[in-house]
């Protein structure tokens, strides 16, 4: 699996505004909304079910970063997408520290190994410093999945 | 000189849904309560049992045999609580073996 199969390309946000965790979730939810990945319909749902498995332990991992998560059978497959905050959104992460980037992964019910298969994915990745730091730095979606390919491809040493 | 004290241990994953953030998390929070190293190793990767994005890596799904390693003072004490952990197939601390 690798993070261009399930990363929506024209999902992706490079300058989040928001301030808190259910703003941030909400923005990148409806950014696969806009985009045809979760149906409209099924938007707000996707985002209640992702507050409330945050409330069961913040999915903010440490070293800046968040994967907030959930099923929803409003996907056929792991579909997922990226937002970075300059600012920083106050997450209630495990290290206390803000969250500057973030994966949203939406995930079919029936399909629980994609899903720790993505995990596995992103979290190989952000344990490199080099992707982390080019990918905070990153001011386009275009830098942003650029990145993505390298990492997929190994090229980031 | 004495040896560092070394603990050793097999635990299964029996979580339905394979060892995702939230049952790590809870491994993360307690394995920081102790002094000891704490290595979580399938087949032939062996991670940091304080790193959240270390265990993640390790996608261990269900029935997957995982063996943890502490090494320190606590060993002892570290390795039979995080094994408790998977014995009681984490439930009992929060409801989270299940991705909402």
């Amino acid at each position: 699996m690798k993070l261009s199969d399930f990363v929506v390309r024209e999902a992706i946000l490079t300058d989040l505004k928001a301030a808190t965790k259910e703003e941030a979730i909400r923005a990148m939810v409806e950014s696969l909304s806009k985009t045809g990945h979760v149906k409209p319909a099924d938007q707000e749902g996707i985002i209640a079910a992702i507050l409330k498995r945050e409330e069961l332990g913040s999915t903010g991992i440490g070293k800046g970063v968040a994967v907030p998560h959930t099923k929803h059978p409003s996907v056929n497959r792991l579909v997922a997408t990226i937002a970075l905050s300059r600012e920083g959104v106050e997450f209630a992460s495990l290290d206390g520290e803000r969250v500057h980037i973030l994966f949203l992964l939406v995930s079919p019910p029936d399909r629980p190994g994609d899903h720790l298969r993505a995990l596995e994915n992103i979290s190989r990745h952000l344990r490199n410093d080099n992707f982390c730091n080019f990918l905070r730095q990153a001011q386009s979606a275009e830098a942003v999945i650029e990145l993505l390919e390298e990492a997929d491809n190994n090229q980031l040493g | 000189m004495n040896p560092i004290p070394t603990c050793t241990r097999e635990v299964v994953v029996k979580l339905e849904n394979g060892l995702h953030l939230g049952p790590g998390s809870q491994i993360v929070q307690l394995a920081q309560k102790f002094s000891s190293e704490i290595l979580i190793r399938k087949g032939d990767k062996t991670v940091d049992g304080k790193s959240m994005l270390d265990l993640l890596t390790l996608a261990a799904e269900h029935g997957t045999v995982l063996e943890l390693q502490a090494r320190g003072d606590d060993a002892a004490a570290a390795l039979e609580a995080i094994a408790a952990l998977f014995d009681r197939n984490f439930a009992s601390e929060q409801p989270t073996d299940k991705p909402a």
